[in-house]
């Protein structure tokens, strides 16, 4: 995947502003940053939620824009801070993906992607009664279910507690490896980068400040 | 009291309707001993709405003996400013007085056309535009209802609607829960007139048709009827309303226009 000149802005405010890099397959990157440098902002023109006002992405060499949205967004699933779980059943929710092909996902499915994240045994158990880690893993169960080949995860582990948070590190990890998935993961937490991540884009103010290997990035 | 006390029908109109607004006034003053500042708005819309009805009276006299065509040109202009006003209500939407406007003369203009049609109103001047005013002005209430809920409840979920939009649903999908729920909550007050009638309130077309001499078993149900047509004309317009506007809070490649702080 390659962003190419890539910028938005919104009502004359600059938040993405020419950006450029490449990720390759079975890669982790994070995008670094303070508060406000446009990480987010940038994640979400990689999945095509917001429209780039400049430059595109090339996914596996076609321009995104020839691509239809919603199998783009299969293909680059993506994890957000907040689960934001549908009302229902962990079942329920790990089946919406495959729903809108009109495919069923089988029972053994749900079970096996439950068992990837740590959570067998929860399929009929109600969303509401999840803790904030199971929730986030179920969400990350519910991308994975879509069989994505690169994955955009935006703070996932920012509104956890410590030990969530390490045991949704753990995890990433895992799928990221088993899976040989591209991965893209905006932290502003650099030790997390340093855990996560082989290279890093550094922004500040929608642009790129610094890109290449984390440490070399995030301590210059 | 005031009937004994003012003989001319004007005059006593006039001071029924300032003991009327001065009710309406003591609200105003009671909700901003508790901070809740009302008075701009309801002032105005208490002066339009005088201002309006007698402005309407008096060309329903004047209309008495035109031709049967300016009904629906009056109908037609009460349409159009009824999808201002709604729109109002839908602040941020996109297109919302187009949307308002299509909805509401889809909603209303068709269940007048139909029943018009079937005899259920009569076509004459004095019938068609009073009744079919009431129906055009409950379809502006509930498209307002209907926008306006379905902004909120948007603008509150847009995580859950672009987590959904992001694992490849179709943006009318990503919104269907709200869609739905601004539906039925614009409803409400149409589907309370019907369940309350005659427990909780007498309308006022049952009224004067009762002191104009009519039956009152024939009253009754013709009250019934307009209540049935108000939720006929309402929920089509709701229904329109909430589907124009779906396709108008997206762009082509299903992403949500309608964001917090946009």
């Amino acid at each position: 995947m390659r962003a190419e000149r890539l910028g938005r802005a919104v009502e004359n405010k600059i938040l993405v502003d020419d950006v450029s890099f490449e990720v390759v397959t079975g890669e982790v990157l994070a995008l670094a940053g303070p508060s406000g440098a446009g990480k987010s902002s940038l994640l979400r023109l990689l999945n095509r939620l917001d429209e780039p006002t400049t430059g595109t992405v090339y996914f596996e060499g076609v321009d995104y824009r020839q691509i239809p949205p919603r199998e783009l967004r299969r293909k680059l699933g993506m994890v957000s801070q907040r689960p934001f779980l549908f009302p229902g059943t962990v079942d329920e929710n790990l089946r919406f993906g495959p729903r809108q092909r009109g495919e069923l996902l089988p029972s053994a499915s749900v079970e096996e992607l439950l068992a990837r994240v740590g959570l067998q045994g929860y399929a009929a158990r109600p969303v509401a009664n999840l803790s904030g880690g199971e929730a986030q893993r179920v969400s990350f169960a519910r991308t994975l279910a879509n069989s994505p080949l690169v994955l955009l995860l935006d703070e996932p582990t920012s509104s956890l507690d410590d030990a969530s948070k390490r045991e949704v590190e753990f995890l990433i990890h895992k799928i990221v490896r088993e899976q040989k998935l591209t991965c893209v993961v905006v932290t502003h937490d650099t030790a997390q980068a340093e855990r996560l991540a082989q290279r890093a884009v550094l922004l500040a103010a929608g642009k790129i400040v610094r890109v290449g290997p984390v440490r070399e990035v995030l301590h210059a | 009291m005031l009937r004994e006390l003012i003989s001319g029908q004007l005059q006593l109109g006039l001071a029924q309707a300032g003991a009327a607004a001065m009710a309406a006034l003591l609200v105003v003053l009671l909700a901003r001993k508790r901070g809740i500042h009302l008075e701009g708005e309801a002032v105005i819309a208490m002066v339009r709405g005088i201002v309006q009805i007698v402005a309407v009276g008096s060309i329903l006299l004047l209309l008495l003996r035109a031709p049967r065509w300016t009904g629906v040109f009056l109908l037609a202009s009460m349409i159009v400013a009824a999808g201002a006003t709604s729109a109002r209500r839908a602040k941020g939407m996109p297109d919302a007085f187009r949307v308002s406007t299509w909805s509401i003369a889809c909603g209303a203009g068709s269940v007048i056309a139909v029943m018009a049609w079937l005899g259920v109103i009569d076509t004459g001047i004095t019938s068609l535009v009073p009744v079919g005013s009431m129906l055009i002005a409950n379809a502006m209430n509930t498209n307002g209802l209907a926008l306006n809920r379905l902004r909120s409840e948007v603008l509150s979920h847009t995580g859950e609607i672009e987590t959904a939009l992001a694992l490849g649903a179709e943006a009318k999908t990503s919104v269907a829960p709200y869609v739905q729920g601004a539906f039925e909550a614009s409803l409400i007050p149409a589907i309370d007139s019907l369940r309350s009638l005659g427990i909780v309130w007498i309308p006022g077309l049952m009224a004067g048709m009762l002191l104009s001499g009519a039956r009152p078993v024939y009253a009754a149900i013709y009250q019934f009827v307009v209540l049935a047509m108000i939720f006929a004309a309402s929920g089509l317009t709701s229904l329109v309303s909430t589907m124009l506007i779906r396709a108008r809070i997206f762009t082509s490649a299903q992403q949500l226009i309608l964001q917090p702080g946009r």
